[in-house]
């Protein structure tokens, strides 16, 4: 574990969180988890190990079952959710579903807006965050006319641009051809903001993420540096994690870094 | 008639047209249909001012005659129609090279044929002036319902995506071997359209999803507005005005 | 069947154009009932997806193709409001951005293409699923039907329009022969794409059918090794829109009954329907005279009609008489068969 004793408040704590869908299917059986400020985390785990219910629950969209989480030592619930949506960016999967806007600009601009920001500081968000992902030349774009990397970055931005406390991407890897890849890692890693990276993707969290936990089962199975996580055979397996052919986490040392 | 709902009319270009506020373009656009369906079908000289005015505008606007032109082709079912009417109204009959036509068949077809296609070229002239974008920041300042201009929005940032998704089906299905050939085929191609409706509506969700947790809350924030001054108002009411002169004109004659 | 500008006279198009405004701000809260605060995401995919599927060509034959329309679909899946929304900005944004259908002609092509469509199946559809027993066939037939009538009662709403405010003199007779004729045949093949495609996604989906949501099965959870009633998930909006749209759909039913009442008076009152429908469609065009010609621009339509009455029409009669036929004929089918079926239904009803 790698805590840090000098933030005195946790980014996101959750703790004893227990979940059943309306249809009775249980996704989540207590888990219990806190990532500090400006840490890089990776969640990894396999299909239907409840990631995304998880996911959906750090920002309140999902609720209603046991446990609690608590976003800069704000608790998710009803009195704060509009603060609590506005510290926690979710960028999707899909770039499609978070770019909903007509133009670029307008999107990364909805959440800012929303929180009830407007004219030249809200044109300084939107400026800001297309900065930090290099999109700045593509504000009057329709998103439907961008490559598939270039509207992930700019998901990136429509959270960015909202100044959250915690960035949560789900699968940020899928999808991208090589070279977009390492430009989505080379933007993650210049942020400054805590990350929690949702990934199948075993070298894209090593490279990125310093620490690493696992979910199975609806639990959280083990939690560790993400370098001894994935050199552990016998807990990959157990948990139907697979490194692709040839890789050798032991002989990658960029995680280490920053 | 279903042909052609695809393909954009939007021309790029920085004519003082383009240039014009979106909303004064709607308003005088609809302004100037109004006036010409308004006008009496006798006063044929009217009809051949508006589409010298219509020319004069595309002139302006840069927007070449034979785009102009082609785009008028989405009438042609009404023109069908219009070619039949002189056949089959009523009315006092006249000889013309050896087939006896109504009169107010005639008039009629003329009518129908005249005002739809100037209708068709303001419409024309209008959309490939005007970028998607600010129609609906044009429909917003005119007052449309929020909710109306923020569905338009919605389908056309996911028309694209949606048409996209009904293509790679076809090749999907194509590339097993099937191919759709008559009624006996339909069973297919609606399960495909099913399918659509499904990811259409889960898709729905999904930005329902997005939208959330970026702190919507049912209202969606006003990020743009468009204002027109007094003078672009009446650069683009210049139309319409002129249009109305004639048009009384028209009656009075 | 976009109308173009110059086609029904200004005063008329001003008057739909209110019609279709009223009609919309009801749709307006109506959807936010039917949808809440998704509103505009879902019904903007939904309208994007009308829009996509009117592309998708179904073949007939020999290179002919037809497509979608969309009315009834939209209303079965998604609800009448909504549907009304969904169809409504299809056709705005047709006009505006692609020409298609004049901007004058907005109130008249909403009116008669959104409103009417989906408000007729809509009605006729729940009305055919309450008395038809409660299974899934039900439902697809239920949405053939309502299709099918969908739209003529388009062409009808068409007709009317043009019989206050058409700005030619061909006689009402006529317009409406031609115009529900071939609806009808149109109607046909909107109603078996309808029907298959409204299957396709109960098979998969059948939550997503707004009109049928009725019919899902309460949800059973496997607590303890027993089976025990799920709490009501979400306070979904279908039971109580189906409550509150029972006024409707008496309504609806009953103007669709009169609107196809008034269709075959019509269309019987033309001399010659099938002929007719075959000329104005530019099957026969070398035929010159015609028997209901001579009704000037004053009193057209009236005259006509007293006399065509006694020649009695073809086309038209067939049908929309048909159409009238077959859906009565289902209902009366149905409503006997109902009492023995009830006993079962529950059992067949839903197996996803």
């Amino acid at each position: 574990m790698t805590v840090s004793s000098a933030a005195p408040v946790p980014s996101l704590e959750v703790s004893g969180l227990a979940f059943a869908y309306p249809d009775g299917h249980q996704a989540l059986f207590g888990v219990d988890f806190t990532i500090h400020r400006g840490e890089r985390v990776a969640l990894l785990g396999p299909n239907g190990a409840g990631k995304t219910t998880l996911v959906l629950h750090l920002n309140g969209i999902l609720g209603g079952g046991t446990g609690t989480v608590t976003v800069a030592g704000l608790p998710v619930g009803k009195q704060h959710m509009a603060e609590i949506r506005q510290k926690v960016g979710i960028v999707f999967q899909d770039p499609d579903d978070q770019l909903f806007m007509p133009t670029v600009r307008e999107d990364v601009a909805f959440g800012p807006a929303t929180a009830g920001i407007k004219g030249p500081e809200l044109e300084q968000r939107v400026r800001t965050a297309l900065e930090r992902v290099g999109m700045q030349d593509f504000a009057d774009r329709p998103p439907h006319h961008l490559s598939f990397g270039q509207r992930r970055r700019v998901a990136v931005a429509t959270v960015l641009a909202m100044e959250p406390e915690i960035l949560v991407l789900d699968e940020p890897s899928s999808n991208l051809d090589p070279a977009s890849r390492r430009e989505l890692a080379d933007i993650l890693r210049s942020l400054d903001v805590t990350v929690l990276m949702v990934t199948h993707d075993l070298p894209y969290a090593l490279e990125l993420c310093p620490r690493s936990l696992i979910l199975s089962d609806g639990v959280i199975a083990a939690d560790g540096p993400t370098g001894e996580l994935l050199s552990d055979e016998e807990l990959m397996r157990a948990h139907r994690l697979e490194l692709p052919f040839g890789f050798d986490p032991r002989s990658v040392t960029t995680s280490t870094r920053h | 008639m279903g042909a052609g709902h695809a393909h954009r009319l939007y021309r790029q270009g920085n004519s003082p047209v383009h240039a014009l506020p979106p909303h004064t373009k709607l308003a005088a656009a609809f302004a100037f249909v109004v006036v010409v369906v308004s006008t009496p079908r006798e006063a044929m000289w009217a009809f051949a001012v508006y589409a010298v005015l219509v020319a004069a505008v595309a002139a302006v606007a840069r927007v070449p005659a034979g785009f102009l032109l082609k785009r008028l082709l989405i009438e042609v079912p009404f023109v069908a129609f219009a070619v039949l009417m002189p056949f089959v109204a009523g009315g006092d009959r006249i000889e013309v090279l050896g087939l006896s036509l109504s009169v107010n068949g005639l008039w009629g077809a003329w009518n129908v044929l005249a005002k739809g296609t100037l209708g068709v070229a303001a419409s024309v002239l209008l959309a490939s002036t005007t970028e998607l974008r600010e129609l609906l920041l044009g429909l917003q300042r005119l007052k449309l319902p929020p909710l109306l201009v923020q569905i338009a929005s919605f389908m056309i940032r996911y028309g694209d995506v949606i048409t996209d998704e009904m293509r790679r089906m076809r090749i999907a299905r194509e590339s097993r071997g099937f191919e759709a050939r008559g009624v006996r085929h339909w069973g297919v191609l609606a399960k495909s359209a099913g399918a659509l409706f499904i990811r259409s509506y889960e898709r729905g969700e999904r930005v329902h999803l997005a939208m959330v947790s970026r702190g919507y809350a049912g209202s969606m924030p006003v990020i743009d507005e468009v204002s027109a001054s007094g003078a672009q108002w009446s650069r683009a009411l210049a139309l319409p005005c002129a249009a109305l002169v004639v048009c009384l004109l028209g009656w009075m004659l | 069947m976009h109308v173009p500008d110059g086609f029904i006279d200004a005063p008329t198009s001003a008057a739909t154009g209110v019609i279709a405004a009223g009609a919309l701000a009801v749709s307006l809260r109506g959807a936010r009932r039917e949808l809440d605060e998704r509103t505009a995401p879902l019904a903007g995919l939904v309208a994007a997806f009308i829009f996509a599927v009117q592309m998708l060509n179904f073949p007939v034959a020999a290179g002919t193709s037809g497509h979608l329309l969309g009315g009834a679909l939209a209303a079965i899946l998604v609800g009448p409001c909504t549907g009304v929304l969904c169809v409504s900005v299809v056709l705005l944004m047709q006009g505006i951005l692609f020409a298609d259908g004049g901007l004058t002609a907005l109130g008249v092509n909403i009116t008669d293409m959104a409103i009417v469509t989906t408000v007729v199946s809509y009605a006729v559809f729940r009305g055919l699923v309450k008395v038809l027993p409660r299974r899934r066939r039900s439902v697809t037939i239920a949405s053939f039907v309502a299709a099918l009538l969908s739209v003529p009662a388009a062409a009808v709403a068409f007709t009317l329009i043009y019989a206050v405010g058409g700005t030619t003199d061909v006689s009402i007779g006529k317009v409406a022969t031609a115009m529900i004729g071939v609806h009808v045949l149109i109607g046909i093949g909107e109603a078996v794409i309808t029907a298959l495609t409204v299957g396709a996604v109960i098979a998969v989906r059948p939550d997503l059918v707004y009109g049928a949501r009725g019919l899902q099965q309460r949800l059973k959870l496997r607590v303890g090794g027993e089976l025990v009633d799920a709490p009501d998930a979400a306070p979904a909006p279908a039971p109580a829109a189906a409550r509150s749209h029972r006024p409707l759909w008496i309504t609806g039913l009953v103007t669709s009954l009169v609107l196809a009442g008034f269709v075959s008076f019509y269309a019987s009152a033309s001399p010659d329907g099938l002929e007719k429908v075959a000329h104005d469609q530019g099957i026969d065009k070398t035929e010159k005279e015609h028997a209901a010609a001579g009704s000037p621009l004053a009193d057209y339509g009236v005259k006509d009609i007293s006399d065509a009455r006694l020649s009695g029409g073809l086309a038209g009669v067939i049908g929309v008489g048909a159409t009238v036929v077959v859906g009565s004929g289902v209902f009366w089918v149905v409503r006997r068969r109902r009492s023995a079926a009830e006993a079962s239904a529950s059992s067949t009803g839903s197996a996803a």
